[in-house]
């Protein structure tokens, strides 16, 4: 990854516009356990942080993959899990199937107006009964002349209960498995559909998530992104942009956190001496650091395979997995060396240490990261 | 309406700056940024651009070594072009010598309208603006929080320690911001693109009709004799209130002639 002064300025400016419209508001949102989409959204909108990777003629930035990377190390930085969990899924969760295989039409209808900031989007996945095992789904589509009938429900939709559109992957066939599944925009002003519960979570409290209701509810056949029957595959491919930046916006979040630690030991005295005169801590801490750096390095060679249109399956799936993982022995880490003052919800660290635990579930939890990659390394029987 | 803003570039003032141990002035070897107090004059200037429904913003800056990384970052907000001096002759140059120099350059853009911020960052005199105005011949106003143009005047509210005053000069002019005047904005991916085709002019001090005698060390009035490190902050006072402590807060105010 050949970083240059452009992204320097990026990066610059990207920290500046979360410095101003988040990171003071975090407390509040956290408490509240929503964030304002609409009113954030319009002000990242406007900033041009959706649609780094789009067209311009769909109302995308035309940067390539190196500015995504730097928007989600700078996500990280935010001092919470939840805020860059909802933009992450406008930016690589919910839109990028819709800016490759939409029409013209849906995408001047949906896709520019979120980029914009005006529509909130959520990836719609997840049901009671299929979670990573995606195959699994059972919300239908069935359809009738031009429109799709959609009856089912979706669990634990980030950004649920404000959305303006869904990007909703539905069984349109009987086909069953993996196939016959089709990915429709779904406006959530469409009668039939309801927010049945929002729900309240270990971490991540300022992002909303929510369970989804759909009885009979009608949207056109033109909704359908890319072809009919190709959802699942299509989804795949939307979940690597999911995992990646996941992983890039953990090494943002980890590196902060062993920054603010080894602020804190320098400052907190034991025994007459600072504790990080202990060098206990300090080698715990260089070898997390040392770890965090490795992944670092890491996402940029994944970064820079999906900048020469490789497939970045593997790169992705061991990124997310690692950063998980590392994420989890970072934060215990940290709270552990905060001692008592660590275990309060008014440090920042007991946030840190709950908001990471998703990273290992959520996007496809560790264990399928491991299937995938026995697949992938032929370790199976 | 055309309006120039005076930034400069500075080091990054993350990074411990450095002295010369001959002149004390700042070493300026590494990459410089665009100081911060001069994105409020940037954004003051587009926006009052914007309100006209015409013009542009010119940047006019003097830095070493034909450093442009500052101006890129000022022009990706929204400048249409910059005017950058940048020469050897120019090391050493003093408040007065710089004002000298931009004053020259600015003369070249024609503007109605000059704002620069009310002081750097690194150098924090606080002096090069109100030359760069007297040099030029034309009326300054410093401090302002507020700033409208119409009518050929531009009118400002300038920030006093009890209020602000209402300023009414005729234009050209030159108006110093504060910071928070305005909210700047930060480029986006299309604007440090954007930035990338603009035109920067370069210039030496004889393309502006001075003589290298007139500027840098060798023409500068000021000379900076010695540096001191600034006093260790001392420990704070720690008031017990024993029910008496508002009265022990008043009382220190008044002591240090806040209240």
């Amino acid at each position: 990854m050949q970083w240059t002064d452009d992204h320097d300025r990026f990066r610059q400016a990207v920290r500046g516009v979360l410095d101003r419209e988040v990171q003071p508001h975090v407390d509040e949102w956290e408490a509240a356990g929503i964030f304002p989409g609409h009113q954030l959204f319009k002000a990242l909108g406007s900033a041009g942080l959706f649609g780094l990777e789009y067209d311009p003629a769909d109302g995308g930035q035309g940067a390539d993959h190196s500015y995504t990377v730097i928007l989600g190390e700078e996500l990280g930085r935010v001092g919470c899990g939840g805020i860059p969990m909802a933009i992450s899924v406008q930016t690589d969760m919910a839109t990028p199937s819709l800016a490759r295989f939409g029409t013209p039409e849906l995408k001047a209808a949906y896709l520019a107006p979120a980029l914009r900031g005006e529509m909130v989007a959520s990836i719609a996945v997840t049901e009671p009964d299929a979670g990573s095992d995606v195959a699994g789904l059972r919300t239908r589509a069935v359809r009738d002349g031009d429109e799709w009938v959609i009856n089912g429900s979706k669990l634990y939709i980030t950004n649920g209960t404000q959305a303006d559109w869904l990007c909703l992957l539905a069984r349109t066939s009987d086909e069953g498995g993996s196939r016959g599944m089709s990915q429709i925009v779904f406006p959530t002003s469409t009668p039939g559909f309801s927010v049945s519960r929002s729900l309240k979570k270990l971490g991540n409290r300022s992002s909303d998530t929510a369970e989804l209701s759909f009885v009979d509810a009608r949207v056109p056949v033109a909704n359908t992104i890319g072809e009919i029957g190709q959802g699942f595959r299509q989804q795949m491919r939307q979940f690597q942009n999911e995992r990646m930046i996941a992983a890039y916006s953990a090494v943002g979040a980890m590196t902060v956190a062993l920054e603010k630690t080894a602020a804190y030991l320098k400052e907190r005295k034991a025994f007459g001496q600072p504790l990080l005169a202990n060098q206990y801590l300090q080698y715990s801490l260089a070898e997390l650091s040392a770890e965090v750096d490795m992944l670092r390095h890491y996402n940029y060679a994944c970064a820079d395979a999906y900048l020469r249109g490789e497939d970045t399956t593997r790169f992705a799936t061991i990124a997310k997995l690692k950063a998980g993982r590392l994420h989890r022995k970072v934060a215990d880490t940290c709270l552990q060396f905060h001692g008592g003052a660590g275990y309060m919800e008014e440090t920042w660290v007991s946030r840190f240490f709950r908001d990471g635990r998703l990273l290992s579930i959520g996007g496809g939890a560790d264990e399928v990261m491991l299937r995938v990659m026995s697949v992938l390394d032929g370790f199976t029987a | 309406m055309n309006v120039v803003v005076c930034v400069k570039q500075i080091p990054d003032p993350a990074n411990p700056g450095k002295l010369t141990s001959e002149t004390h002035t700042i070493v300026r070897d590494g990459k410089l940024i665009l100081d911060d107090s001069d994105a409020y004059g940037v954004e003051m200037a587009l926006q009052l651009v914007d309100a006209a429904g015409g013009g542009e913003v010119t940047l006019v800056s003097m830095a070493p070594h034909s450093e442009t990384s500052g101006l890129r970052t000022a022009l990706a907000m929204g400048a249409a072009k910059a005017i950058l001096v940048s020469d050897d002759a120019l090391a050493g140059s003093d408040a007065l010598s710089t004002a000298k120099v931009l004053a020259a350059a600015i003369k070249r853009a024609e503007p109605d309208l000059v704002i620069a911020a009310t002081e750097s960052t690194d150098g924090y005199t606080g002096t090069t603006p109100v030359q760069v105005a007297e040099v030029l011949g034309w009326p300054s106003i410093s401090f302002a929080k507020k700033v409208a143009v119409a009518d050929g005047t531009v009118k400002v509210d300038r920030q006093t320690e009890t209020g602000y005053d209402s300023v009414e000069v005729s234009l050209p002019a030159l108006v110093t911001v504060t910071a928070g005047v305005v909210e700047p904005r930060y480029p986006s991916f299309k604007g440090i693109m954007a930035a990338k085709g603009k035109p920067v002019e370069e210039l030496k001090v004889t393309d502006l009709g001075l003589e290298p005698g007139q500027v840098g060390a060798a023409g500068a009035r000021q000379e900076v004799v010695s540096v001191e490190p600034a006093e260790a902050r001392k420990a704070g006072e720690i008031v017990v209130d024993e029910g008496d402590g508002y009265e022990k807060i008043v009382a220190f105010l008044e002591q240090i002639k806040v209240i």
